[in-house]
């Protein structure tokens, strides 16, 4: 089965290259540019996994992050969070939210790959 | 009974500068020359006929022989031991050999003191970098803006250095990708730098706190403020707050000229009746007092917080460089009574007190009318009451002691430093063994 994962991202450059090495690893995805209805798309998209950036203009990914976990039909879906590296305040913050895993930019294409694999495989 | 000061080794110097021995001095001074000999080296009072006496054949003043460390160098020595103490030291500084120690090595002791001066400065910059490492909105946009490129250009560049099988359209949008990354990168990078350079301003800025900056430009200038100066000062905090410091003392100046304000304070140093005479307010008149070229007198501007707003020192008289002051002093009891003018002697702390006539008085202002906060700025004026000080001051201390009852009120700097024992006053526990 095809894993259907979400991109939260609001830099187009890097939603297009993380949107097209997990293409090429088999799996299908979809892109949102963050913002209020965020929430929302990922109900629309009832996505597999959800790779979600913390820093959103207008809208942080923890506050998007909580709504998820306090929803029943989202609380378990898998979310890999976007940070930068180095803000360890930002990753306890999104420990607690609930996020699944991090994933600190820059990262590698390989790491996103294995991460990925590794969250849809659960 | 040891004696904690130096006043036989002051003594002792002094003989051996003369080459008097010691019989000779103790004969001349009317003493046994084995007396003279304990009291040289520390290990008896010297009751004051006995000093006088001394000093007299030694051609100094008494208290010359008697004076222990300045005052403020003292603080500043007691301020270090107590920062010492918190930083937890097994063998702690020796708290009762203070003056010893500022009378034997005056220079080092002076290096100390101002070291730990420099300690709190340098602690100010780190937070004031600290605060805005975490918390300025353009370093954190500029790396926001380094770290997204970058993720993008990492990862686009992976994309197409490891996929051979590339469709040329997806290989042409990345390249287009990835210069305008490259561009992005270029910028942020820039951001950077300039946001880099221009923090070392920003630590010169955060080595003083903007008040003793100013604090310190007008004391150069014999707190004669001038508005064309005023872009000596680092920070522009500094500069906008000596600016309207400036731009006051020139409307107190002009309301208040010098001559007749001399002669209008040699009345009798009423600050009340004076303001009511120029048809000012009463703060405008102990500022003008503390500032008028040549005054001794020293200045405290409190806020509503009793947070020291201005402090202009008098000679002796401790103004803590931070934290809270003494609560016994009558600036405290003006705050608490607006519009009641507190007129009191006080005494400092310490082996040789002295004594200052000061003045406080609170005034109220609405800036907002009705509808907005009640302001309160309370100020002191601390005029040095003994003969050397009011001797310089040139009739600038106050002479009105008339109207006060009872015996000089006992007060000090801040408690952390105060040697004062019983002190009802006292929030904590004082360095000195006196007072824990």
């Amino acid at each position: 089965m095809t894993a259907h994962v979400l991109l939260i991202e609001d830099e187009p450059n890097i939603a297009e290259a993380i949107r097209f090495i997990l293409t090429r690893d088999g799996c299908r995805v979809s892109t949102h540019g963050g913002g209020v209805d965020a929430v929302a798309a990922v109900h629309a998209a009832r996505p597999d996994l959800l790779i979600l950036d913390l820093m959103l203009p207008g809208v942080s990914g923890l506050d998007i992050l909580a709504t998820l976990r306090a929803d029943p039909a989202t609380e378990a879906l898998p979310v890999l969070m976007l940070t930068a590296k180095g803000q360890d305040r930002d990753r306890e913050a999104a420990e607690r939210a609930g996020a699944s895993r991090f994933m600190s930019k820059p990262f590698s294409n390989a790491e996103i790959i294995a991460s990925v694999r590794d969250l849809v495989a659960r | 009974m040891p004696m904690t000061g130096l006043t036989g080794s002051r003594l002792r110097e002094r003989r051996l500068a003369l080459g008097l021995r010691q019989a000779d001095l103790a004969r001349a001074a009317g003493v046994s020359a084995s007396y003279l000999n304990l009291i040289e080296h520390n290990r008896r009072r010297i009751g004051a006929d006995v000093l006088a006496r001394l000093a007299e054949a030694l051609g100094i003043g008494a208290e010359a022989l008697s004076e222990g460390a300045g005052g403020a160098l003292r603080d500043d020595l007691r301020a270090a031991a107590a920062e010492a103490e918190a930083g937890a030291g097994a063998a702690g500084p020796e708290l009762d050999k203070t003056e010893d120690f500022a009378g034997r090595f005056p220079g080092w002791a002076g290096l100390l003191a101002a070291q730990h001066r420099r300690l709190g400065q340098l602690e100010r910059a780190v937070n004031a970098l600290n605060d805005r490492m975490t918390h300025d909105p353009h370093l954190s946009q500029a790396l926001h803006e380094v770290l997204s490129a970058v993720s993008s250009v990492r990862s686009t560049a992976a994309i197409l250095a490891e996929t051979e099988d590339i469709d040329p359209v997806w290989r042409a949008r990345f390249h287009g990708n990835l210069h305008q990354d490259s561009e992005r990168l270029a910028v942020g990078a820039e951001a950077l730098v300039a946001y880099l350079d221009g923090s070392e301003q920003a630590e010169e800025q955060g080595i003083a706190a903007p008040q003793e900056e100013v604090e310190a430009w007008l004391a150069v200038r014999g707190w004669q403020a001038d508005l064309a100066a005023a872009g000596d000062l680092a920070s522009a905090a500094a500069r906008s707050m000596a600016g309207a410091w400036a731009e006051r003392a020139a409307a107190e100046a002009a309301a208040m000229p010098e001559a007749a304000f001399r002669a209008a304070w040699g009345a009798g140093g009423d600050a009340a009746a004076v303001a009511r005479q120029f048809g000012v307010g009463v703060l405008a008149v102990l500022r003008r007092a503390a500032t008028l070229p040549g005054s001794v007198a020293g200045l405290v501007i409190c806020d509503a917080s009793g947070t020291l707003l201005f402090r202009k020192p008098a000679e002796g008289f401790a103004l803590p460089r931070f934290g809270a002051a003494c609560p016994l002093w009558p600036l405290y009891t003006a705050l608490g009574r607006p519009g009641s003018p507190v007129r009191a002697l006080v005494e400092t702390e310490g082996r040789m007190p002295r004594s200052y006539l000061v003045q406080a008085f609170c005034e109220v202002e609405f800036p907002q009318g009705f509808a907005g906060p009640e302001l309160r700025h309370a100020a002191m004026l601390i005029a040095p009451q003994d003969g050397m000080a009011a001797g310089m001051a040139g009739g600038m201390t106050g002479g009105v002691t008339g109207g006060m009852t009872g015996g000089a009120v006992p007060v000090g700097s801040t408690c952390r430093i105060c040697a004062r024992g019983a002190c009802a006053a006292r929030r904590e526990p004082s360095i000195l063994s006196e007072g824990v």
